[in-house]
This record gives structure tokens, sequence and C-alpha cells, in this order.
């Protein structure tokens, strides 16, 4: 075996340690099962719990950490899996080399990213996704006094803007693409959804008059607006924002801006699942269509907290063979659906956003392939052919999803290895 | 009193509470250019969570590595390029 290429074995391997991924993992060890999980990042939590294991700040991120803390399994952190080499075992890399990872099941719970859609000055250092800054703050950039402002679509919008406000940032505005009209169905909606109401209705609370005035600084929350471009030499310096036909500058030191999110399926694609309109396709057990690959949480559909939390349970169970104890979970399941197929058709992308770049605007940003090259091109294939679009490091993670809503092309094929690993990790234990 | 870490970003000393990423330290530091595009702009974080590779800076001499991603440690030598 090569230096550093170490092997395990389990009955159930968890790809993902967001809330899916650990209430999977609790589910599977619960019931016996001998439980690895493997992340990308330092611990456990994913992004909505980043840095909290230590002092959790909601009493659902407390809960899922003890229960978590109660069972045992192995936790391999800083480990990205970048092939399959036999079905039952892929293999991942981490900074200390290659691990091989054998498994019964599978549970593939790897999350979501922001959207990102181009618009001129996008690439300026400064402008980030809106989860993008936060997760940033969350790793120990300090925001205090910066100029912020949070911009693009979706209920993270408020959750940004509001954990940034309570870090020390001065957030100017929070552009919100979706009309007043559709918010406004939404909250009619919500009302059905008591906890998640009173949830909203605290974080607009915030941004209220009242609240604002205690804070100084008043915040705008509106609806129908977003920024049409990003002005800086070296870094961004001001924003251009739209409304109702009007347009407007806005000097900042950050832009935090994501157009709701989109579910990572390369990981999934590569083992065979088949992905419809985006998500991973599962049965009433989470299970894909590769018999024991399971999937859960926004990896099967952008749903929310709640949902991935349902799904990871119930895939866990359903991975460790407690099918029973796995239907009891089912109508939960279902009422959080209902409220995921809300909050999509609420957040919607409006048409006038695939207006917003240039000629010269860059959408891929690895190979720096321009707006004007790509609206040459008649197919995702013929772009990454003619342009190299979608083939640099994040190989189409970025600029996939902008390309998909921009032209209406989807990428093709994934191939092995997912992410760029190093030379030595390609080279299999062959000595 | 939080326990804390000293990287050395470009050059320039920079105290970060233990855990930070490496990313939050070369913003702190004032830089925000991370790398050279393939056109040659200046980029920086933009997705915070290891997506997008746009934080590629340089730490102990190993080229390519994603701040957003990598703790910060004591003594940690990291070059930005933007």
């Amino acid at each position: 075996m090569p230096v550093g290429e170490a092997h395990h074995v389990c009955d159930v391997l968890v790809v993902g340690a967001g809330p899916a991924g650990m209430a999977a993992a609790f589910r599977a060890a619960r019931s016996g099962a001998r439980v690895a999980v493997v992340d990308d990042n330092p611990a456990v939590g994913g992004q909505i719990w980043r840095g909290e294991q230590a002092k959790p700040k909601s009493k659902q991120a407390q809960e899922w950490f003890e229960k978590i803390r109660s069972v045992d399994f192995e936790f391999i952190n800083a480990a990205r899996v970048f092939e399959q080499t036999s079905p039952g075992t892929v293999r991942a890399e981490t900074p200390d080399g290659v691990l091989e990872l054998s498994y019964r099941s599978l549970l593939l719970a790897t999350g979501a990213r922001e959207l990102f859609l181009p618009f001129p000055g996008w690439t300026l250092p400064n402008v980030m996704g809106a989860g993008g800054l936060q997760a940033l703050v969350k790793s120990g950039l300090p925001i205090e006094g910066k100029r912020v402002v949070v911009a693009g679509s979706g209920p993270l919008l408020l959750a940004v803007g509001a954990y940034l406000r309570g870090r020390g940032a001065e957030v100017l505005v929070i552009a919100e693409q979706a009309s007043s009209w559709r918010l406004a169905r939404f909250g009619i909606r919500l009302v059905r959804e008591k906890e998640k109401f009173l949830q909203a209705w605290k974080l607009r609370r915030e941004f209220s008059r009242k609240g604002a005035k205690a804070q100084r600084k008043s915040v705008r929350y509106l609806s129908g607006c977003w920024v049409v471009a990003a002005h800086g030499e070296e870094k961004l310096e001001k924003l251009t924002l739209f409304r109702g036909g009007k347009r407007w500058e806005v000097s900042c030191d950050y832009l935090a801006c994501g157009f709701h999110l989109v579910p990572n399926v390369e990981l999934p694609e590569l083992l065979g699942c088949a992905v419809e309109n985006g998500c991973v396709r599962v049965d009433e057990f989470q299970q894909t269509t590769v018999p024991q690959v399971y999937s859960a949480g926004e990896t099967t559909g952008i749903g929310g907290l709640e949902l991935s939390l349902v799904e990871g349970e119930i895939a866990g169970l359903a991975a460790a063979g407690k099918h029973d104890d796995a239907r009891q979970l089912f109508p939960v399941r279902e009422k959080h659906r209902r409220f995921a197929q809300l909050l999509n058709r609420t957040f919607a992308l409006r048409e006038e956003l695939k207006q917003l770049s240039a000629p010269d605007t860059i959408v891929c940003r690895c190979e720096d392939v321009t707006f004007a090259r790509l609206r040459a091109q008649s197919s995702w294939r013929a772009a990454k052919l003619q342009t190299r679009c979608g083939m640099g490091p994040c190989q189409g993670r970025v600029c996939g999803g902008a390309v998909e809503f921009l032209f209406g092309w989807r990428a093709q094929s994934v191939r092995p290895p997912v992410l760029p690993v190093r030379v030595e990790s390609l080279v299999r234990g062959s000595e | 009193m939080p326990e804390v870490v000293t990287l050395v970003v470009n050059g320039v000393s920079v105290t970060m509470p233990k855990g930070s990423m490496v990313a939050a330290a070369i913003l702190k530091t004032g830089i925000h250019g991370f790398r050279r595009s393939v056109s040659g702009e200046a980029r920086g974080p933009l997705c915070g969570m290891g997506i997008c590779f746009e934080c590629r800076v340089t730490i102990d001499g190993e080229q390519h590595c994603r701040s957003c991603q990598t703790v910060c440690r004591e003594g940690m030598d990291v070059r930005a390029c933007g």
C-alpha cells in the first residue's frame, strides 16, 4: 500500500456532514450499523451550522450536535470523495493522502451550493455569495463596520442580513429579485406553518423601522430589486441597483449575492444515480436508482433544514435496514416537502436576470469565457469544446448553473475525478 | 481569552482566532486579490465553501490551496498573488 493510503470498512458510509448527513449517521449508528462520515470541511455541521460545534446558536443545532455526539461513528474531515474504484468502494483525498472507503450502503448528503448569475463586475474581489460571505465571517473574517449589500433571491438573504448585522456589519440594502406580490402570497401560505412563520416574522422584524432604529441605521428590504453592475478598480467599490425602472448607486465594501441554491449532484452522477431537473431521484426510502446508494437533503431537491433532517433520518434508517421505523417519518417529510414546493415557486427567477450580462461579462470564471463567446455556441458540449467553458478547476460548478439559466444547456456527463486532485492521488495502490 | 494563531500573509503577520480559515486571514490583512485569472484579473473568494476555487493561494510552498477550506495554523506562510 502506498504511503498515506488507508483502507476503511463500514456498513454505512455517509458523504456530507451537514444536517442531512448528521441525521442519517445518527439514525444508522443508533440502529447498530458501523458508520463512517466524510466531509470536505474541518467539522460536522455543514454550511448552516458551520463553526457551531462548540457553541450551537440554536436549540435545533444544539439538539443535533448532542445527538451526533451520543452515537459511535467515525468522522473523517477534510476529505473529498473523487472517484469510485469498484461498486462498494470509493476513494477520498485528504491533506495526508488518499483513503479507500468500502461500504455496504452509501448515503450521499452532498448538500447544495449557491446559484451565481453573472452581471458586469461580478468577478471583482469582494463580490461574494450570500452564503459565501456568511461562511467567511463564520470562518473568522471581521465584518464590523463594513458596508454590505445583500442581494439575489431566497430566504437565505434575510438570514444572512440578520447574521451580518449581528456581527456588526452595516447592512445597507437587502435586494430580493422576487416580486412583492409573490412574497405576499408566500407570507399568507406561511401562516399555516406556524414555526416557520414565526422564524420569518422575527427576521423581518429585525429589518423593520423599529428594529432598525435601535441599530441607528435603517436597513431596506426591497423586493423586485437586483444588482445590475458592480464597479471598482482592483476590488468592489460600488454597485448599481435596479428596481421598478429606476437605477441608483450604492458604495459598499462587500456584496453578498446569491440566487438561491442548486443541489451538488456531481458525485451522485458519477456513481450512476439518475438526476432529474437537477436533483437526485430517490424512492420513498430515499434510495437512488442505484441499489444501496441513498441520498438525502438538498442533494435531492432544495427544501431547507427541516426537510433535510427528516430525509436524513429516513435514509439512515433505511440504509441500516430499519424500513418500518423509516416509514413512521413519511408524514413529517410530506409536510416539509409541501413547504419546499412553495419556497421554490416563490423565489423562481425572473426573466430580466437573463439580460444582465454585457458581451464582455465573464461567465466561466475559471477559464474567463465571456457571454459573447458563449452566446455563439449551440450546446454545453459545443461551449466546452470551443471555449473551455466549465473545464477549469471548479468543473462547471459555478458557471454550470448560470449557463443552464441563461441558455438552457445542462451539463451532460461527469467524469472522474469529480474534483481536481493531486496526481499522486490518481495513481492507485500499485506499489 | 480566546486561543489565537499567528500566520504570515505576503510577509505580514496576522493573528486569528483558532479555527479560522486562511481566506479570512488574507482579507483581514487587507489583501483582496487572492489570485490572477487566466486573463489577468484579480480574483477573491466567491463561494466561501470550497466549490469555486477562486480563493486559491500558495500555502507553505504548496500552490493552488483553497484558502476558504484551510484552517489557519501557527507560523503558516501564505502567498496571495492577486
